[in-house]
């Protein structure tokens, strides 16, 4: 991921020159990972891709729909070969549920982004607010210093109001809270795990019929 | 309602439990209330005082290498659990079930870099199976138990428990129980039914099948399982390195062990068969040589109990994920009964060559200095070929790969995937608790030797019957056989200075011998194996010998070398 101090946002869509981009074999693979709520457990599925220089490009921690269950989502430029082992490596960690990678193609995106601009730059400048009407930008505070835009997309589409307010010249801070998604199966995967497991526990506990 | 008791005496009784009998480990400031609660329990728990840290760790996986138990050390925080770290690593890449109780300072000044504070928990979660910190009373039981199921379920590997200094010291009620069931971890996966219907049929259908037989048949506990597979079908088979006990030495299909000094005929046929067949096995690169050509005309077949070795290396056809004590029965079950006596008698041509060309010469020198091989072979035959091997790393390591013989399952004790120096003496001597019945033969190398030779103080004081045969070349020799063969004789600091190992020995009072002289050979193992408890048999051996054959790191697994003088063509 970006330094804390680097001026370029780290959406996927922007990676820099000299960080890998889609090729013929590498693209951007959207991994979902279901893992119980624990300490450390972050750790170990961040673990996974650095040992591999595998650059996160976004990560998200949540909570899931299931209590006690956390949700991440990570985007990372590889290739296929690779995603399929290090997806098995995840799931082996003990504490993750279930993890699954998917192609952009498979699941719906949204990124949700934050600009902060010098107020008297908009005031100054009325292509700013075309230009935040123009990308769907919501205006959600005023003050004499600054204004605080928000705008939810495509990651594609936060990038590009960013580039046009950057190109103004009146951007102080910038945010993207990297993607999350879901997917597009009928199927819920973590569901049947769960389902599968609590079946298996009960098994075991049942005595066995002779 | 039950008494309370400290963290550190629930510890005790978990582990009693989890029926531990034997635990290595070294004391310190943060383990201390462990090991005063130890002390009440020194007539139930076995505690083995090491001379160092790595030691610890490498005598609990020799431990659970030959005994099937998981292995356990105790240590102290910040240093202690940092030497450890090898080990621990080690017992990763090798799936050998470990338990590592690290002492951590007290949870409120975690964070502070108090005094032999370290994040071990961090530190090993990479290495590790499960890393986890105790930090009040009342989860050590649950801690131990959850530990111990994982270390030693499904594809074994070790576990840390870093026991903060307060929950030792706390009050909690002992509740015993067990952990046998997980909701986020599968140690067994489910077996596809298809699965074994597809590996059956191409078993049947194929005209040259070879077996990878891997450590995950002895860690299945299905030794018995495989020789029946193999049987009916006739499927010749060869051995990985940790794979080599799991299939009787003499046993007619055994094609000899796999990979950069396995034999030729395996790794030549390795490219002519038609159906290769790995079993607990991982495709380590030392086993398939340039991976862009290995066994491209063959149909894969693996069984594996870890679903994220399927396709890591190499692409199989079929995967057979569960358990391979009920797999290769289910699959044996739908086995044609047939031989193909001729395709097993294919590999004859190469054994012979073999044998001519690089097994006589080592094993039946006429003249000149002893040889690592002839040392080796004479050690396996005057034990019956019963013992355990134990192993340190270098030419030393793959010399008793090549040329000890094996009767017995878990027999091999060896650092494969580490590779690790220095791990021979400590293992060695976790494997004399471990099968305390068995004979241990442990050879090592002059450089690993020195490595951890800390460790006869262990031997001396336990009197662990540890057979230490130090094949001595004055040379980092492996390093030196790559710098002979790869970087045109340049020998940078591989050759070494070593000390007078009898005098090294006396001061430990370990009984010892050095033999120059083939016509004592005989004299001196049997010496060494007649004598009650430890002794030490230094070998002085051929200085600039190799191990052949060899396949060259980036060469196809059939391309292999018989001498050294090869190369230069
Ligand atoms: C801890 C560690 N350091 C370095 C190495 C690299 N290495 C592999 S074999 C070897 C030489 C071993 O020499 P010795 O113990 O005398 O055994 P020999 O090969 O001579 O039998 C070395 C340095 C290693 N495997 N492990
Ligand atoms: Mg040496």
């Amino acid at each position: 991921m970006t330094g804390k101090n680097s001026p370029s946002p780290h959406t996927s869509a922007s990676a820099p020159a000299d960080k890998p981009q889609e090729t013929n074999d590498t693209k951007l693979y959207t991994i979902i990972v279901f893992s119980e709520n624990l300490a450390g457990v972050l750790n170990s599925v961040t673990n996974v891709f650095t040992r591999r220089q595998l650059n996160i490009e976004s990560l998200n921690v949540s909570a899931s729909a299931y209590e006690h269950i956390h949700r991440y989502t990570i985007t990372t430029y590889t290739d296929e070969r690779t995603i399929r082992t290090l997806v098995k490596q995840l799931e082996k960690k003990i504490d993750v549920l279930h993890a699954q990678y998917f192609t952009n193609d498979e699941i719906f995106i949204m990124d949700q982004a934050l600009y902060k601009i010098a107020t008297a730059k908009l005031v100054e400048n009325r292509e700013i607010s075309k230009a935040i009407r123009l990308h769907d930008g919501k205006i959600v505070e005023v003050n004499n210093t600054y204004a605080i835009v928000s705008k939810e997309g495509l990651p594609e589409e936060t990038l590009a109001l960013y580039e046009k307010l950057k190109g103004f010249d009146c951007l102080l801070q910038y945010v993207s809270s990297g993607v999350v998604a879901v997917t597009k199966s009928v199927r819920e995967p973590l569901a049947e795990f769960l389902y599968l497991r609590e079946e298996e526990k009960r098994a075991m506990e049942q005595p066995l019929d002779l | 309602m039950t008494q309370k008791i400290t963290g550190a005496e629930i510890l005790m009784k978990a582990l009693l439990d989890e029926g531990v009998k034997t635990l290595f480990g070294y004391p310190g400031g943060a383990i201390m209330p462990v090991y005063d609660a130890l002390y009440d329990y020194r007539d139930r728990l076995n505690h083995i005082l090491v001379r160092h840290e790595q030691a610890a760790a490498h005598a609990a996986e020799g431990f659970a290498r030959v005994s099937g138990q998981t292995g356990v050390c105790l240590v102290t925080s910040g240093p202690g659990a940092t030497n450890t770290i090898t080990g621990i690593a080690d017992a990763m890449m090798d799936s050998t079930p470990i338990v590592v109780i690290t002492g951590q300072v007290g949870t409120q000044m975690l964070g502070s870099d108090a005094f032999q504070e370290c994040d071990v928990v961090d530190i090993t979660q990479p290495i590790t199976k499960w890393a986890y910190q105790i930090r009040s009373a009342k989860d050590v039981a649950w801690a131990v138990h959850r530990a111990f199921y994982i270390a030693g379920s499904g594809r074994p590997g070790p576990v840390v428990l870093d026991f903060a200094k307060n929950a030792q010291l706390e009050l909690a009620e002992y509740v015993p129980g067990t952990i046998d069931f997980i909701r986020s971890y599968v140690p067994v996966p489910a077996t596809a039914k298809s699965s074994i219907i597809q590996a059956a049929d191409l078993i049947n259908a194929a005209k040259r099948p070879l077996v990878l037989v891997g450590q995950g048949v002895e860690l299945g506990n299905a030794v018995e399982e495989l020789k029946s597979f193999l049987e009916k079908a006739g499927l010749p088979a060869g051995c990985t390195l940790h794979g080599l006990s799991a299939l009787p030495s003499d046993h007619p299909l055994n094609v000899g062990m796999l990979g950069m000094h396995g034999s030729l005929g395996s790794n030549k046929k390795t490219q002519e068969c038609d159906l290769l067949i790995a079993v607990g096995m991982r495709f380590d690169d030392r086993i398939t040589g340039k991976l862009e050509t290995y066994a491209r005309q063959a149909k894969k077949i693996h069984f594996d109990i870890d679903p994220s070795e399927i396709n890591k290396n190499v692409e199989v056809d079929v995967a057979v994920l569960g358990d391979c004590k009920k797999t290769l029965p289910a699959v044996t079950e739908l086995l044609k009964a047939t031989d193909h006596a001729e395709w097993r008698d294919s590999f004859r041509e190469w054994d012979a060559l073999e044998k001519e060309r690089v097994i006589e010469p080592q094993i039946h020198p006429a003249e000149g200095p002893l040889r690592m091989g002839e040392v080796i072979r004479r050690v396996s035959e005057l034990s019956q070929h019963k013992a355990v091997m134990v192993t340190d790393v270098g030419q030393n390591q793959m010399m008793a790969a090549r040329y000890f013989r094996f009767s017995q399952k878990r027999s091999v004790v060896t650092s494969g995937g580490m590779g690790t120096m220095g791990y021979g003496l400590p293992a060695a001597i976790g494997a004399t608790f471990g099968a305390p019945e068995r004979t241990v033969c442990l050879f090592l190398g002059d450089g690993g030797l020195q490595m951890t030779i800390e460790e006869l103080g262990t031997i001396m004081e336990q009197q662990a019957p540890v057979k230490i045969v130090l094949l001595n070349n004055n040379y980092l020799g492996n390093v030196r056989q790559w710098q002979q063969l790869f970087f045109r004789h340049r020998y940078s600091f591989t050759p070494m200075m070593n000390p007078d190992y009898e005098k090294i020995a006396e001061a430990y009072d370990i009984p010892a011998r050095t033999v120059t002289d083939r016509a004592e050979l005989d004299n001196a193992i049997t010496e060494m194996l007649q004598t009650q408890g430890p002794f030490l048999l230094q070998a002085a051996v051929m200085e600039e010998d190799n191990v052949m054959p060899m396949c060259c790191p980036g060469h196809d697994v059939d391309d292999m070398i018989l001498t050294s003088e090869e190369l230069s063509h």
